[in-house]
């Protein structure tokens, strides 16, 4: 199985093979490195820009306006604050044009903790991004949604936020891409760069095919009945984990929602699965002022507050500037998995 | 000069006997034909500034900004984009002091006053943005934005496309002296010149040494805007932007070298700003500064290539055109409430909320 950067690699190459990519680019994206993190090695229309996170967003807005389809990336979003007020226009231009331009841009980049990166490379990037209005923004936490989001990400017209989850960007998925050969050796033979040297070498594509996950669709991950847990990227593995530890140990079964998209949401499955079970849990690791998790927060006590059998909670990052090296900061800053799972049993035992 | 200037006491009188058949700016000439042209589109834009300053003191809009000041090197710009949709014709990253570019461009006056006067029929931004924040698809003018400098980030990327498109169409980009502090400016230098990606921009600075209420001299040294570009090895020029025959050549010279070296180039054109920043600062009339319209008309009336009446009768067909669009314009719809949600998203078939337009936060009924 694919891993999910390699899922990204093989989307951008059947993207600028099928769905019209006309470039592919950024720090360190071109030949030779093809990102820091692989994502985009051996593509064809990859190439290497200057050490300009505005500049990039502002070339890929014009590559769009011309007729091209960038999908452009910002090395680690913890890179990405000084474009926020371009990232405004990209997501304005059609409102404000009143719909004269549309914005086809993809922008990608790696985002939250996982990998030891200190201050600047544990960012979490959603938050801020829900928050510009006209981008759409998807966080896969596997391989085939990573594939399926990116390629939706590509057709879609509007300017779409890719957030990569940078603790699983190695992690191998547990479903085949459409296409991808059984033997992930095989696999990694055809499409990886080898280390050194790499002037000649030349990727062998694997015949990949077309399969969007639709922008706003969430996936049910776990079913059950005891609560609803709502997750994406980094977090969500670990609250699969945590539903089925608490199964295994205790028999309470979870609704677990991958919500996938972060804008536009997947509210129908949310509400539904609220409605049923009458207990929520939302966890991700961004910091807990103003994180968008409180938004979902709100609109079910709007909108549940009678469906509610216990207080509906929210396990996030805490309001700390930065993720320090030292992993006592790390482990005690954002969500972890006994965290969740004490959260989650918590949850389905409460009793008014 | 020892004839007086002041139209009120007798008609001006060119002391040639025949009329001439070209222009002269020291070395450099323009056909009479094409000056009056100039001319024309200067008298214009600024008949149009004025209606529109007019229209913010009345109440009648809100809020004022524009380009009196600007008239001669905007409308030689102007008339010599190639006009037109993608990349075979030229790209225009504009700021928000643009109105004699479009003017001579074609625009009709009532598009410009209409989003002035926020209605519905706005064609930019229907009623959304603020005056003279153009977005014409059939020209290529991309949306213009209030924010500094950040269109010299997006010039590249149309240039790029046009690069690879072949053919000799060009990216524009213009602002101000003092947005060229931010790094957006920079950014754009070397983005239009990596090495074998030289990209085919034309970046302009219409230099009116003010940005809002602080001078030029006290934010930056006294080198040219111009020299910014020698740290790259680009072709630059700084031209007076109140001489439309100098601008005129300025321009032509530039276009020429980006269209056929597919490079960038940057022209620094000094201009005027007549009625200070925005209706913010007031906008009242600047007399301090060089007027380029009534610089032009005596160059014009000294070549007898015009005369007074003719001036005269020119100026009130502006006026009246100005009017007879703000008459159009103020009694044309507004938005409705309707309309504060639409053209957020382009209808998308792998979104699974907004396969349309926008209609609000997602809800039950979405799917």
């Amino acid at each position: 199985m694919a891993t999910l950067v390699q899922a990204v690699r093989l989307a951008l190459h059947y993207g600028e093979q099928h769905l019209g990519v006309t470039d592919i680019f950024g720090e360190d994206v071109g030949p030779p490195l093809g990102g820091v993190f692989t994502a985009t090695q051996g593509l064809k229309t990859a190439w290497n820009s200057p050490l300009d996170e505005r500049g990039i967003v502002g070339t890929a807005m014009g590559i769009a306006y011309a007729g091209g389809r960038p999908v452009c990336e910002i090395q680690f979003c913890d890179y990405a604050f000084n474009t926020l007020d371009l990232l405004k226009i990209a997501g304005n231009q059609r409102w404000a044009s009143a719909g004269n331009f549309d914005m086809p841009i993809v922008l990608m980049t790696p985002s939250g903790s996982g990998i030891r990166g200190s201050l600047y490379h544990s960012h979490s990037f959603e938050s801020w991004a829900s928050r510009l209005a006209g981008w759409k923004i998807v966080m896969p936490s596997n391989a085939l949604d990573a594939y399926g989001l990116m390629l939706s990400a590509i057709v879609d017209p509007n300017p779409v936020m890719v957030l990569l989850p940078k603790a699983l960007l190695r992690v191998k998925g547990d479903e085949l891409i459409p296409g991808e050969p059984d033997d992930p050796d095989e696999l990694a033979r055809m499409i990886d760069a080898p280390v050194g040297d790499r002037s000649l070498w030349e990727p062998q594509w694997p015949d990949v095919r077309e399969y969007f996950v639709p922008l706003g669709s969430a996936k049910l991950v776990r079913e059950g009945s005891a609560a609803t847990v709502v997750s994406y990227g980094r977090t969500l593995p670990l609250c699969v984990q945590a539903a089925d530890e608490l199964g295994r140990d205790f028999g309470f079964t979870f609704d677990v929602i991958d919500l996938r998209s972060i804008f536009p949401y997947d509210w129908p499955m949310v509400a539904r699965s609220v409605a049923k079970t009458g207990r929520v849990l939302i966890v991700n690791e961004d910091t807990e002022v103003t994180n968008f998790g409180e938004h979902l927060l709100r609109r079910i006590v709007d909108e549940h507050f009678y469906d509610l059998l216990a207080k509906p909670r929210l396990l996030m990052g805490k309001h700390v500037p930065g993720i320090g090296l030292n992993q006592v900061y790390e482990q005690n800053t954002v969500p972890q998995l006994p965290g969740i799972r004490d959260a989650l049993r918590e949850l389905a035992e409460e009793r008014v | 000069m020892s004839e007086s200037l002041d139209e009120s006491s007798r008609p001006r009188r060119s002391k040639l006997t025949a009329a001439s058949l070209a222009v002269r700016s020291g070395r450099e000439t323009l056909s009479v034909e094409l000056a009056l042209t100039l001319f024309r589109h200067m008298v214009r834009t600024r008949a149009l500034e004025e209606r529109a300053i007019k229209m913010s003191k009345s109440g009648e809009a809100y809020f004022w900004i524009g380009g009196p000041g600007e008239e001669a090197f905007n409308v030689c710009l102007g008339l010599q984009v190639h006009k037109g949709a993608g990349p075979a014709h030229d790209y225009l990253h504009l700021h928000y002091r643009s109105l004699g570019i479009l003017l001579a461009m074609g625009l009709p006056m009532v598009d410009h006053v209409r989003q002035l006067a926020m209605t519905a029929t706005d064609p930019f931004s229907r009623g959304r943005n603020f005056v003279g924040h153009y977005a014409i698809p059939a020209w290529n003018v991309v949306p213009v934005t209030s924010v500094i400098e950040v269109q010299y980030l997006m010039a590249p990327g149309t240039a790029l496309i046009q690069k690879r498109a072949g053919g000799d169409g060009l990216t524009v980009v213009n602002g101000g002296d003092a947005g060229t502090a931010e790094g957006d400016f920079e950014s754009c230098l070397l983005w239009s010149n990596r090495p074998g990606h030289e990209l085919p921009v034309l970046m302009i600075v219409t230099n009116n040494q003010y940005g809002i209420s602080t001078p030029a001299k006290t934010q930056f040294g006294d080198r040219r805007i111009a020299d910014r570009a020698l740290a790259y090895d680009m072709k630059a020029e700084t031209v007076d932007g109140n001489d439309p025959i100098a601008s005129w050549h300025a321009i032509d010279r530039a276009m020429k070298y980006v269209r056929a070296e597919r490079k960038p180039f940057l022209l620094e054109a000094m201009v005027s700003r007549l009625h200070g920043h925005s209706s913010s600062s007031g906008a009242q009339r600047n007399w301090s500064e060089t007027d380029c319209v009534a610089l032009f008309e005596q160059k014009l009336i000294d070549a007898n290539a015009i005369d007074a009446d003719q001036v005269r009768a020119m100026k009130a067909e502006a006026k009246e055109e100005a009017e007879a669009a703000v008459v159009q314009a103020t009694s044309e719809a507004k938005p409705t409430l309707q309309d504060v949600e639409r053209f957020t998203y382009c209808a998308s078939k792998v979104d699974a909320v907004y396969p349309s337009d926008y209609t609000g936060l997602p809800t039950q009924n979405a799917k």
